[in-house]
C-alpha cells in the first residue's frame, strides 16, 4: 500500500536536512506506528507525504498503491486515498463544519469520477458517523473547529476520516492534548475504521495511544531515519526505558 | 489586542487651498447638472449650492482625499459606457419578498415598480414631494447632509443635495412587514445618476431598506435617515457601483434615543468607489453598526470606505466592521473615525478594518481615528492586512478540496464577521450565497 524508499527531505528555506533516508512499507490492512524523540522527523514525514509546502524532497520516493505521491497536489493525494489527521486541526471561522465536510466528500468523489452525494444522503451518513463519535448536531453546525475543545477537534478529525473513507490514514500525534477518556473515544473511532483494505500510520511520542490502537509494527525514528522496527513490544520498551537504550543500540549497530 | 483606549486631538479639517482651476471645474460640473430651483426643497438646495461653492471640489491634497483621487468625481461628465454589457438586474434579492422601487437613470419608474402601498410605510418620490406645498420633506431635505459637513467637508454630498431631482422619500410609522428595495437600472449610456433618498422613521418604527442594481455611467447617491426614539433601520446596500463602476455614496443618519441603525455594504464590482457613512448617535442608548464586505479585483481599482461616527449621548454603542479582499493590483482604503463628545459617557465604540491581500500587487490603506472628549468610555480599534493562511489552505486541500475552491472558502471565512452584521438570517444567507456564486465564477475565470 504505502511505500517510502530512501526518502531525503530538507526545509526549502533553510536547506536544513530533516529526513535522511527513510524507508518504510505499510502493507494493506496493517497498522504501523512511528515513535521517536522530538525533532526526529516524525511530523515532517506526515507533512511530506500529504504535500504540505515548505519541504523539498532531494532523494527517494513515496508511493500509494504504486502511484507517485510526491508528484501530486495535496487534493490529488486525498482523492487517491491518503488522509492526514492533524496534530493541530485548523480553525476556519465562518465555514460550517457540515459545509466543509460535504465540500470535501464531494470534491473527492468528483475527482475519482464518482457521483456526488445528494444533500439527503450526505446528511444521513454524517449523522450516523457523528453519533458513533459522540459528536452532536450543534458541533456539526458550528464553524470548523472554532471553539472546539482539544478532544472535540480530534474527534472531528476522525469524523472527517470516517466520511472520506481513505485507504491510508496518517495520524500525527493524535493523542497530544487528550485526556484518557477523549483518547479512548478517538481510538475507538480509529479501530472501527480498521479493515483489510485500509492501513494506518500512527505517529506518536508516547506509548499510551498504542494501548488503544494496537499496531502490527512499531518503528523507532531518530535523526531522520528509522533506526529500529519491531512488534508492539518495542513500544513497551520505550515506555519502560525511554529512547536512550534503543538509540545507543542503533548507534552501535 | 483591540482594547487600547486612546485620546488624541485632531485639528478641524479644512480643504486644501482653492485654485482658479478648481473653480472652473466646479462651474463646469454644475453646468452639466443644473440645480432645480423650484419646489419645496428649493431653499435647502440653495443652501447646499452655497456650501458647495464655498468649499469647492476636493483636490488630492485634501486631508480626506489623499488615498482616493477625486478626479473621476470632479469631471463635468462621465465617459459613456457600453450598456449592452449589462445583462439585466442583479440576482441579489431577486427572490426576496419585498416592495420594489425602480429608478431608471436615477428617475423613479412607477410602471416598473410595485404599488408603493405597505402598511406602516408612506412612500413617495422626491420629485412628487417637491411639488407638494407643505410636504415634510421640505424640513428634512439636506438637513443631515449639512450637519455632516462639519468637521469634514463632503463636496459630492452637497452637490447631490443641490442638484438631485429624484429619489425615494419614505416615512415609516410602524413595523414594515417586508423590506423596501431600491433597484437601480441604467438606460442611457452617458447617464450621470444623482439620487437623493430621504427616510424618516417615527418612534418605534422599523424598516429594512435594500439598495442594489446598476447606476449609470457615474453614480452619486445620498441617503438621509432620521431615526426617532426606538426606531430601527436595517440598510443593506449591494453592488450599486453601476455600469462604469464609478460612484460616490453617502449615508447620513441621526439616531435618537434607543434607536438602532445597521448598515451593511456589499461591493463586488466597484472600480472607483467612495462610500461614506456619517452617523450621529444623538440620543442615549443609541446603536449604530456600519459594516462592509468588499471584493476588489484589478488594476486601477479603488474602493474607499470613509466613516465618521459621532457619539453625542450616553451609553451609545457603535461598531465598524470593514473587510476587503484585494487582488490583481486593487487598492482598498478605509478611513474610520469615532468622535466621542464631552459628556457622552459609557460610550462603547469598536472599529475593525481588515484586508486580505490575495497577491503582492494589492494594497490596503487604513486610517483609524479616535477623538475622545469623555473620560468613562470604551473605544477600541484594530486594523490588519494579511495574506491567505497557508496552514488553513493546506488543511482544506488535504481533505481533497481543490485549491481554487479552498480559496473561495477561506475568502468567505475572512468576510464572515462583516456578514454577521446582517441581522436577518435569510438576507444574510442570500448575500452569502450570491457572494459564493460570484467568487466561484471568478475562480473559474
Amino acid at each position: 500500500m504505502l511505500e517510502i524508499k530512501n526518502l531525503h527531505v530538507q526545509l526549502e528555506e533553510e536547506g536544513k536536512q530533516i529526513l535522511k533516508g527513510v524507508t518504510l512499507t505499510v502493507p494493506a490492512g496493517e497498522v504501523h506506528a512511528i515513535m521517536g524523540p522530538n525533532g526526529s522527523g516524525k511530523s515532517t514525514t506526515s507533512y511530506v507525504l500529504s504535500g504540505r509546502e515548505g519541504y523539498e524532497v532531494t532523494e527517494g520516493s513515496a508511493t500509494l498503491d504504486g502511484r507517485d505521491l510526491l508528484e501530486m497536489e495535496p487534493e490529488e493525494r486525498a482523492a487517491a486515498g491518503l488522509f492526514l489527521a492533524f496534530q493541530y486541526p485548523v480553525e476556519i471561522p465562518g465555514v460550517g463544519n457540515m459545509t466543509f465536510l460535504r465540500t470535501a466528500v464531494n470534491a473527492q468523489r468528483k475527482a475519482r469520477g464518482e457521483e456526488e452525494l445528494s444533500a439527503g444522503d450526505f446528511l444521513k451518513l454524517v449523522r450516523e458517523k457523528a453519533k458513533a463519535l459522540d459528536i452532536d448536531a450543534e458541533m456539526l453546525k458550528r464553524p470548523v473547529n472554532v471553539g472546539f475543545s482539544g478532544g472535540e477537534k480530534k474527534r472531528n478529525e476522525i469524523l472527517q476520516m470516517a466520511m472520506l473513507e481513505p485507504r491510508m490514514c496518517i495520524l500525527d500525534e493524535t493523542d497530544s492534548g487528550l485526556d484518557v477518556d477523549a483518547m479512548r473515544l478517538v481510538a475507538e473511532g480509529v479501530n472501527a475504521l480498521r479493515s483489510p483494505e485500509r492501513s494506518f500510520l500512527v505517529i506518536t511520542h508516547y506509548q499510551r495511544l498504542l494501548d488503544h490502537i494496537v499496531p502490527d509494527v512499531v518503528h523507532i525514528m531518530h535523526d531522520g531515519r528509522i533506526v529500529k522496527s519491531g512488534g508492539p513490544e518495542l513500544a513497551l520498551e520505550v515506555e519502560r526505558n525511554g529512547y536512550g537504550d534503543i538509540l545507543a543500540e542503533a548507534a552501535d549497530a | 489586542m483591540l482594547e487600547a483606549v486612546k485620546t488624541q486631538q485632531t485639528p478641524v479639517i479644512e480643504g486644501a487651498p482653492r485654485s482658479a482651476r478648481a473653480d472652473v471645474q466646479l462651474d463646469a460640473r454644475l453646468a452639466a447638472a443644473p440645480a432645480p430651483m423650484t419646489g419645496v426643497t428649493a431653499p435647502a438646495r440653495a443652501d447646499a449650492l452655497a456650501r458647495l461653492k464655498e468649499q469647492g471640489l476636493p483636490g488630492p491634497r485634501h486631508e480626506y482625499w489623499r488615498y482616493t483621487d477625486p478626479a473621476p468625481f470632479n469631471a463635468a461628465r462621465p465617459a459613456p459606457v457600453a450598456l449592452e454589457a449589462v445583462a439585466g438586474d442583479p440576482k441579489l434579492f431577486a427572490d426576496v419578498d419585498k416592495l420594489r422601487l425602480v429608478f431608471v437613470d436615477g428617475r423613479f419608474d412607477a410602471a416598473a415598480s410595485d404599488d408603493p402601498a405597505l402598511a406602516g410605510v408612506e412612500i413617495t418620490t422626491l420629485a412628487q414631494a417637491d411639488a407638494q406645498p407643505g410636504h415634510w420633506v421640505a424640513e428634512a431635505y439636506g438637513v443631515l447632509e449639512a450637519q455632516g459637513q462639519k468637521p469634514v467637508r463632503r463636496a459630492f454630498a452637497a452637490l447631490n443635495t443641490a442638484v438631485a431631482t429624484d429619489g425615494a422619500v419614505i416615512r415609516v410609522t410602524g413595523k414594515a412587514d417586508r423590506p423596501v428595495q431600491i433597484l437601480y437600472r441604467p438606460s442611457d449610456a452617458g447617464a450621470d445618476v444623482i439620487v437623493h433618498h430621504v427616510l424618516r422613521l417615527e418612534e418605534g418604527a422599523e424598516l429594512t431598506l435594500l439598495e442594489n442594481g446598476l447606476l449609470g455611467a457615474r453614480g452619486n447617491v445620498v441617503i438621509e435617515a432620521d431615526l426617532a426614539p426606538g426606531a430601527k433601520l436595517h440598510h443593506i446596500a449591494a453592488p450599486r457601483a453601476g455600469v462604469a463602476r464609478i460612484a460616490t455614496t453617502h449615508l447620513f443618519a441621526r439616531v435618537a434615543e434607543a434607536a438602532s441603525l445597521k448598515s451593511f455594504e456589499l461591493s463586488v464590482d466597484g472600480r472607483h468607489m467612495r462610500s461614506e457613512s456619517v452617523v450621529e448617535l444623538a440620543g442615549d442608548d443609541a446603536v449604530a453598526h456600519v459594516a462592509a464586505a468588499v471584493l476588489g479585483d484589478g488594476d486601477n481599482l479603488r474602493h474607499d470606505d470613509t466613516v465618521f461616527i459621532t457619539h453625542g449621548a450616553l451609553r451609545g454603542e457603535s461598531r465598524q466592521v470593514f473587510k476587503k479582499v484585494l487582488k490583481n493590483g486593487a487598492t482598498g482604503v478605509f478611513q474610520g473615525k469615532i468622535l466621542v463628545r464631552p459628556g457622552a459617557q459609557k460610550t462603547d465604540g469598536y472599529q475593525i478594518s481588515q484586508a486580505l491581500l490575495l497577491d503582492e500587487d494589492s494594497q490596503f490603506l487604513a486610517k483609524p481615528e479616535l477623538e475622545i472628549y469623555a473620560d468613562d468610555v470604551k473605544c477600541s480599534h484594530g486594523s490588519t492586512t494579511g495574506a491567505l493562511d497557508e496552514t488553513a489552505l493546506f488543511y482544506l486541500r488535504s481533505r481533497g478540496v481543490p485549491r481554487e475552491r479552498a480559496i473561495v472558502l477561506l475568502v468567505l471565512s475572512f468576510l464572515a464577521d462583516a456578514l454577521e452584521e446582517v441581522e436577518d438570517e435569510d438576507l444574510r444567507a442570500e448575500i452569502a450565497g450570491r457572494l459564493e456564486d460570484w467568487l466561484t465564477a471568478k475562480a473559474q475565470g
